[in-house]
């Protein structure tokens, strides 16, 4: 059978990983190609990367950084940070990565999906989207630039418009439920379930376990990302790479998945 | 030595850091110089068959593989699309395959998939494999990491070495003597894959 994925995702800052609240206050918690090998050894499903600087200091990507972690990792990996071009991107897929996540690029130019997607195929173009409730709404808004930016646009018709411009996959990141750990935006999970087909992913909020196999329950095949949830451990959130091990992981997923 | 065809499409890096991570030396060609000295060959792929298809073509390379492959009977590794190129046609596009096994790529039947998303059938799924060489030390129902929307029908059923479950019972794996392919990534499926991988390096 298909297995939901179960992804950890690790945001680098300064050449280092951290793990930030509501997309501030980034605390340091270890070297990125440490917790490659880490997340080797416990046969993650997926690992997502982030560079949070790239975009706010206007930059290409780190590629020597990426090769790096694209020489180490076992499993399909997935990075994202001040990717603006076709070129750009193919660069990345060159040096092993198999997907690549574009986000502010395509708030300002939404075709960057099908001029990528043309040149490596629909699978590898990830568009992730940085949300955030309105104040005394209902509604959301895509922020940029690490929550500084409020491009006022809502998620739901961007990730309509996405699908239709021939991403692969979308992930919905809740700034509102960053590095919180109380559980998952389930009202936006589900807004954006419902308007599309893709393959999706979500982030932000994961604080247990069970906050994982709720989402299973609810969506079945999705991808499930978390930041801190891996990274640290206990109420005083000491910093240790953690994730399910293959038997922990299957009885979470038979438990939750019909 | 074991020799990836670096045609233009897949991720031949990815292949290379898996080898190079147990000192197994290995080429990658795009030359027909370097493909003649091919004691094994990986053929990766990714993306639609006519882009693969003609991408491989294109490339100057097609005729020397051919030659390794169905003269020489160099074992030979198709990867995801480089497993569905093997076959004889695909509803996916225009382009004849390779027509080295016998068979037809099909788009999954997405009304007996119970799920949001149809295709692509994308992430861990098992396999249940079933031949003495390619899947040694790999267990009934080993995890492997997919991403496609289309699927190999073989003709003839000797050719189907693994099957999987995505809606339907689908061939995961292909083999006609010397010639192999899987239809999932071992290069990034942990060490169900890396196995895979030194399997075939020794065959």
């Amino acid at each position: 059978m298909l297995y939901p994925r179960i992804i950890p995702c690790l945001l680098v800052h300064n050449k280092g990983l951290v793990k930030t609240v509501k997309f501030s206050a980034p605390k340091y918690v270890g070297d990125p190609i440490n917790a490659v090998r880490i997340f080797n050894e416990k046969e993650v499903d997926e690992l997502i990367v982030i560079d949070i600087d790239a975009t706010i200091e206007n930059r290409e990507p780190d590629y020597k950084m990426i090769e790096n972690l694209a020489a180490e990792s076992r499993m399909p990996l997935c990075y994202g940070g001040g990717i603006k071009t076709a070129d750009q991107a193919q660069r990345i897929f060159s040096l092993g990565v198999e997907k690549i996540a574009l986000s502010s690029s395509v708030i300002e130019n939404p075709l960057i999906v099908s001029e990528i997607a043309a040149h490596v195929g629909t699978q590898s173009v990830i568009v992730i989207l940085d949300v955030k409730k309105k104040f005394f709404s209902k509604k959301y808004e895509i922020w940029t630039h690490n929550a500084t930016n409020n491009t006022g646009k809502d998620p739901v018709e961007f990730a309509k418009l996405c699908e239709s411009l021939g991403a692969g996959e979308i992930i919905i990141n809740s700034i509102d439920q960053d590095g919180v750990m109380k559980g998952y935006d389930l009202n936006l999970i589900d807004q954006i379930r419902e308007s599309i087909s893709l393959p999706m992913t979500v982030l932000g909020g994961a604080g247990s376990l069970d906050d994982v196999g709720e989402l299973i329950r609810k969506h079945g095949i999705i991808g499930i990302a978390a930041g801190s949830l891996f990274v640290f451990k206990g109420k005083y959130k000491a910093v240790l790479i953690n994730y399910p091990n293959p038997i922990e992981k299957e009885l979470l997923i038979r438990a939750n998945f019909n | 030595m074991i020799t990836i065809i670096d045609y233009g499409c897949g991720n031949v890096k990815a292949f290379v850091n898996v080898f190079n991570r147990f000192n197994i030396p290995v080429v990658v060609a795009n030359s027909k110089e370097q493909v003649r000295k091919a004691s094994s060959i990986i053929l990766p792929g990714v993306g639609a068959f006519d882009f693969v298809m003609k991408t491989f073509n294109e490339s100057g390379l097609r005729d020397i593989v051919e030659n390794k492959v169905l003269v020489e009977k160099t074992p030979v590794l198709g990867i995801c699309a480089g497993m569905q190129i093997l076959a004889d046609s695909s509803e996916e596009g225009k382009e004849k395959g390779l027509s080295w096994i016998k068979g037809n790529v099909r788009l999954f039947d997405t009304s007996k998939i119970p799920y949001v998303t149809k295709v692509p059938h994308m992430g861990w799924n098992q396999i249940s494999p079933n031949d003495s060489q390619l899947f040694i030390k790999i267990e009934d129902n080993s995890r492997f990491y997919f991403v496609h929307s289309y699927y190999f029908e073989v003709a003839e059923e000797s050719n189907s070495i693994a099957k999987s479950i995505y809606g339907l019972e689908f061939t995961s794996a292909v083999r006609n003597n010397n010639i192999f392919g899987v239809q999932f990534h071992p290069e990034k499926s942990h060490n169900n894959g890396i196995q895979l991988l030194l399997n075939f390096s020794k065959i």
